[in-house]
């Protein structure tokens, strides 16, 4: 166990660097000519300017060699310059005011998803073409085709304007300090309520599909039609025998699936004025704030890559196939 | 060949989504002739109005014909679905047969690279790189591109390492054909079935995530219009006009959901065994 561990975080080393040149590298694509932005809030001289700052940041004009280690070295040590937003702040205290919101956001996200789809895949898989399995099926599908933040929209219409009982934006309400300690939690559930539904749709469906082909895929094998030869009840031979297999290679799926569920809370931030990672990345493009953005999408990305790291180890303990052949698949 | 069209239309669902996806294309191309009103001309007098017989689908904020304005942004959402699935296909399908079929060095750098594009949040390497450029329809097409290969380039490959080692490779090998004739020529096109799969069901994956880049203000800009950046102007009047975001986000609904069927369809009629790879891949967005 202990040697696939280290053969896994010595795979993660090329990566990690990848992480760092590919965002570098996409600094590069700031216009040499800042006159051909003319989109945005921004004035023509405050593009100059920011591609000014730009250039000397990074020294834009040494070698490239150069300006990697450059970068590099910066980043190693948590360095990611200071915002171009007018309040000037370090990148990272930005980011560490936001990240603790998108995790939390993204862990309870993955909870409920795990708690709902496991179930309703197990029930779909047994009771294969049955009213249940189909009905499921339609929400699977439908799940795959909803936009996001069109369902956010639907929501907001018909629950914070139609019906006014849930909060559509931000994270308090603004007499929050004067509540009481109960009711402030209150006010805070029910503003993550309608962030959290959306986010879940999406994935619920997904993950409900996988779990259903996982657990058709185990009921076939053989050692499935032992136990039941042996004449152990259903409710053992499924909860016991089938379920632990089929729940294998969710573990996988989870882990393929975080850049997708965290990419989401982009979408689902900057509609609900949520005031998380994503929303700060929207902002910072729109504000060619290009410190945040580098930083953002290092954090971002490199914590995507360690929490895919700790599901392909976690799948390791459970599967331990998977540490003699060393590979997936 | 003829099985594969039996099977297809066996499949109520994949024939309707078939039929639906056929007449999005139409009313896209048809759209100046269907029309009723110019989509971008604002009419002061008609500012929100809600849906009614003039406007069956009601006006926007300037007093512009949503309807009208839906069938111009289909142009775009179909546009952008084609040409980016397009470019992931290609360079999925350059580096996914170099690297199954020269296997070694070459494979292990081009997977490395794509578990390395797989480790990036898709929306926040995209806001990234827009904010970098001029933002248009072909920018959008290419970042949606060039951040949307890697399921094609595995399931390529996948399909080179169990063809590559079959008799009529081998015999290709050893009469002397070269190795790029041999790619295009013997083994790609029997590893073409997954692929168009994978296509099929990147298209509205392609779909979404232009409505959601536009939805933010960072995708196709207006006056332009697509179901996006209408979606966009509607969160706005969200108190107000219900109507300018119901009927965009359900058009993006309906062409998504039709792909899927059909994707599905045809993976099923092509070969039963495919069900698991191409559908995972094409969806690990």
């Amino acid at each position: 166990m202990f040697a696939y561990a280290l053969r896994r975080l010595l795979l993660a080393v090329p990566l990690l660097l990848g992480i760092t040149f590919i965002s570098f590298m996409v600094i590069h694509l700031a216009p040499g000519d800042p006159v051909e932005v003319q989109t945005g809030d921004m004035t023509e001289r405050n593009i100059r300017e920011a591609y000014k700052a730009l250039r000397e940041m990074y020294g834009l004009d040494k070698p490239l060699h150069e300006q990697y280690w450059n970068w590099l070295t910066r980043i190693v040590h948590l360095d990611f310059g200071r915002s171009f937003a007018p309040d000037g702040r370090l990148v990272l205290t930005k980011i560490g005011e936001r990240l603790p919101i998108t995790l939390l956001l993204n862990i309870i996200e993955m909870l409920i998803i795990l708690a709902l789809a496991v179930p309703i895949g197990v029930m779909s898989a047994t009771r294969q073409y049955s009213t249940f399995d189909k009905i499921t099926t339609i929400f699977v599908f439908l799940g795959f085709a909803t936009p996001d933040f069109w369902l956010a929209l639907l929501l907001m219409i018909l629950f914070g304007v139609q019906l006014g009982w849930l909060p559509i934006s931000g994270l308090r309400s603004l007499n929050w300090e004067y509540l009481s300690f109960w009711r402030q939690q209150l006010d805070f559930l029910s503003h993550l309520l309608l962030p959290i539904l959306v986010a879940t749709f999406g994935g619920l469906a997904g993950f409900s599909r996988y779990m259903r082909q996982s657990m058709l895929e185990v009921v076939r094998q053989d050692y499935i039609q032992t136990a039941r030869a042996k004449g152990l009840a259903e409710r053992v031979i499924v909860g016991k025998h089938a379920l632990r297999n089929a729940m294998l290679p969710i573990v996988t799926i989870l882990g393929l699936s975080l850049p997708g569920l965290i990419g989401g809370s982009v979408i689902v931030e900057w509609i609900f004025a949520i005031p998380g990672m994503g929303q700060l990345m929207v902002q910072a493009a729109f504000e060619r704030d290009y410190p945040v953005l580098m930083g953002n999408l290092v954090i971002v990305s490199t914590l995507t890559l360690f929490a895919n790291l700790a599901a392909d180890l976690a799948y390791s303990l459970v599967d331990p196939r998977i540490r003699v052949s060393g590979r997936r698949r | 060949m003829h099985d594969f069209w039996r099977a297809l239309s066996r499949n109520r669902l994949a024939l309707i989504g078939g039929v639906v996806v056929a007449c999005l294309a139409v009313l896209a191309i048809a759209a100046p002739l269907l029309s009723p009103w110019d989509p971008n001309r604002p009419d002061v007098r008609k500012i929100l109005n809600p849906p009614s017989q003039g406007h069956l689908f009601g006006t926007d904020q300037l007093g512009r014909d949503v309807l009208s304005r839906m069938l111009f942004g289909a142009r775009v959402s179909l546009a952008v679905g084609f040409v980016s699935v397009g470019i992931a296909a290609t360079i999925g399908i350059l580096l996914g047969s170099a690297a199954g079929y020269h296997g070694g060095l070459i494979d292990a750098a081009i997977m490395r690279l794509v578990d390395l594009m797989l480790v990036f949040p898709r929306f926040f390497l995209l806001l990234a790189v827009l904010a970098f450029l001029k933002p248009s329809i072909w920018t959008i097409m290419a970042v949606i591109g060039l951040t949307g290969w890697m399921g094609v380039a595995r399931l390529v490959r996948a399909e080179f390492l169990a063809l590559k080692e079959r008799e009529f490779v081998t015999w290709s090998q050893s009469v002397g054909a070269s190795g790029f004739r041999i790619i295009w020529r013997h083994i790609l096109p029997n590893a073409m079935a997954p692929v168009l799969v994978a296509m099929t069901l990147g298209i509205p994956a392609a779909i979404l995530t232009e409505s959601g880049l536009s939805f933010l203000g960072l995708g196709v800009q207006p006056p332009f219009a697509t179901w996006g950046n209408i979606l966009n102007e509607g969160k706005d009047a969200i108190e107000l006009a219900w109507w300018l975001s119901l009927y965009p986000g359900f058009a993006i609904l309906l062409t998504v959901l039709s792909y899927n069927l059909l994707g599905e369809g045809i993976r099923d009629a092509l070969d039963p065994r495919l069900r698991r790879s191409a559908g995972v891949a094409a969806r690990a967005r």
